[in-house]
């Protein structure tokens, strides 16, 4: 047996990773170079809009299609010299479903096991097991058509992890789940983090790349234009706004805030104080304590932080939100 | 989640030696595709209407026609072997429209991220579709008996050979196509603008002794055409023959040709 050790840090790394499609018209640059690196087990989510590039990197890296050029590590094997290793550690659930219609639940995880290297007994223990860790097992030995778009993407994700991989790779895990079975596929992806599994996951929701990933990046026209956590992204975008309703004497007001060291920017409008701190959650106290000290008062205090798209608009010039639905 | 369950491990022992891999594979997705459609019969029963349509209402207007060609044998032992031929093309040149379904409900992509011998896809399937075309083919012997059908027995498992290696032609051919035209609607016309030309200038329905010359010409240059004439020739039990050698040797390095290509396209990278 080829022996590679244990990854400790990095799962996955890539360098200038690049992929150019050729139609009859013209060469289209799906992934124009990406650099990626994602740490062994945290939950990497990959956000950007349709047609950005992120099924075909994550095509790449699961080895599905061969990188036109650059390089990357898989579970620390390299991914153009060995993908018949990289199959081997890794787990890929792909966007749309991977079972038949005509097949038992069991019927596929025993096949997948199978196919993996185990032996009979070893796969139908494992089916077992799986089947119970994603609650499919009342529906275990019926054909996969009778259930429910839910079941269906659990067992998708069972059939990702029978082999028990290093990193798995789920492209749109969510996408046509009503909002319970999404919750429930995220209770699922953080339930595989808690034991041990890195997870590469692909989502053009917003929502859920604040919800789920503890690092993303963000992908757009085949190029990474921001990766970090959440917060540190939403941070870079202008901190949070803190909006000040103000009854009496506005200007005051202003003078008296604008100074202090943690306002970055103060403007106003109407009765209204805006003010971008890199702090929200600790400059409202504050604000409130020296308004006090100066004998102002303000009679409203709103505190806002930018969203995703927010950092999106600031990186693209476009909001995500707008994207027409796929 | 059960917290025994999800730790990641090492991978489980595989089969490294990439013959041992092909041969387990295959079995595996041998079994998992007759299973499947042994519990969805309705394909195998529409698969064999015709060839049954053309056994009890064609079969019995050939008695004038074979002898007015002189072929020298009763009118069942002259068709069925071409009607066998006829089965072996047409129930395994359309097993590409169950792939496409794969490919469309993401299975194909699914087993092509594991591990597995890509090639065994590809056997795997073709294998299948021989079993049931062995099925179909030793029902219809059967049912012509009693109509007329007086065979040799060797003769008739030499036919059978014949005909898996047929299937190992047009299956693993069909795969590939549907592999890479990924759509019913290009696969299903290209697979007829393939098969009845064959099938009819291979002399099937009617002998070819009374065609003009040109085109017995063309006949004589269809492959299908000496895989027919072997057949008939074994179900006699005419075992001087040489199209029986002919036939069977054409077939056999038809069904290498086309398993090799089809391998090659089912282990291309981007398929």
């Amino acid at each position: 047996m080829a022996s590679v050790s244990p990854i400790r840090g990095t799962m996955i790394e890539t360098s200038e990773l690049r992929r150019t499609f050729k139609t009859r018209k013209a060469q289209i640059e799906a992934v124009a170079g990406v650099d990626l690196h994602v740490g062994t087990g945290e939950i990497f989510g990959f956000l950007g809009p349709n047609g950005a590039g992120k099924t075909t990197t994550l095509r790449m890296l699961a080895t599905l299609i061969t990188p036109t050029s650059g390089t990357a590590t898989v579970a620390g094997v390299d991914l153009r010299r060995q993908p018949q290793l990289v199959r081997e550690r890794i787990g890929y659930v792909p966007q749309g479903g991977s079972t038949d219609p005509a097949e038992t639940g069991r019927g596929e995880l025993v096949l997948q096991g199978r196919l993996y290297g185990m032996d009979a007994a070893a796969a139908r223990a494992r089916a077992t097991q799986v089947l119970a860790a994603l609650d499919l097992e009342p529906a275990a030995d019926r054909p996969t058509a009778t259930y429910s778009g839910g079941m269906r993407r659990r067992l998708d994700v069972g059939l990702g992890i029978v082999h028990r991989p290093q990193v798995l790779f789920l492209d749109e895990p969510t996408t046509g789940l009503d909002p319970q079975a999404r919750a429930r596929m995220w209770d699922e992806i953080r339930g595989l983090r808690e034991q041990g599994t890195t997870v590469f996951l692909t989502t053009h929701y917003l929502e859920e790349a604040d919800a789920l990933a503890d690092r993303l990046a963000i992908i757009d026209h085949g190029r990474i234009v921001a990766e970090g956590t959440a917060d540190a992204l939403k941070r870079q975008v202008a901190g949070d706004v803190i909006t000040l309703g103000v009854d009496g004497d506005r200007e005051a007001v202003l003078a008296t805030v604008r100074d202090q060291a943690f306002v970055r920017e103060a403007s106003t409008e109407d009765e209204l104080i805006r003010l971008y701190v890199d702090q929200g959650e600790t400059a409202v106290p504050q604000i409130l304590r020296i308004l006090d000290g100066a004998g102002l008062a303000a009679r409203t205090i709103t505190l806002a932080r930018p969203s995703l798209d927010d950092v999106f608009l600031r990186q693209t010039g476009r909001s995500l939100r707008e994207e027409p639905a796929a | 989640m059960n917290a025994t369950v999800l730790v990641p491990d090492t991978s489980p022992m595989l089969t490294r030696n990439p013959a041992m891999r092909l041969i387990r594979d295959t079995w595996l997705i041998f079994h998992r595709s007759l299973w499947l459609t042994i519990r969805q019969p309705v394909w195998i029963i529409f698969g064999m209407m015709l060839p049954l349509l053309y056994l009890f209402l064609f079969g019995p207007l050939l008695e004038g026609a074979t002898q007015a060609a002189g072929t020298g044998t009763n009118a069942f032992n002259w068709f069925i072997p071409g009607l066998l031929i006829q089965i072996a093309i047409f129930g395994t040149a359309f097993g590409g429209f169950g792939l496409i379904a794969e490919l469309r409900s993401g299975v194909i992509e699914r087993m092509r991220v594991t591990p597995m011998s890509r090639s065994a896809m590809l056997l795997g399937r073709s294998l299948r579709d021989v079993v049931i075309l062995m099925f179909q083919a030793m029902l219809l012997i059967v049912l012509a008996i009693p109509l007329g059908l007086d065979v040799d027995a060797a003769g008739v498992v030499v036919v059978l050979g014949m005909l898996a290696l047929i299937g190992l032609v047009t299956a693993p051919l069909s795969y590939a196509a549907a592999l890479i035209l990924k759509s019913e609607d290009a696969f299903a016309p290209l697979v007829n603008s393939i098969a009845m030309p064959l099938l009819l200038l291979s002399g099937i329905l009617l002998p070819m002794a009374l065609a003009p010359d040109w085109l017995q010409f063309l006949s004589s240059l269809n492959p299908l055409t000496h895989t027919v004439d072997a057949a008939r020739a074994l179900f006699n039990g005419q075992w001087g023959d040489p199209e029986i050698a002919i036939g069977v040797g054409i077939t056999t390095v038809l069904a290498v040709a086309s398993v090799w290509l089809a391998s090659r396209v089912f282990a291309r990278a981007n398929a």
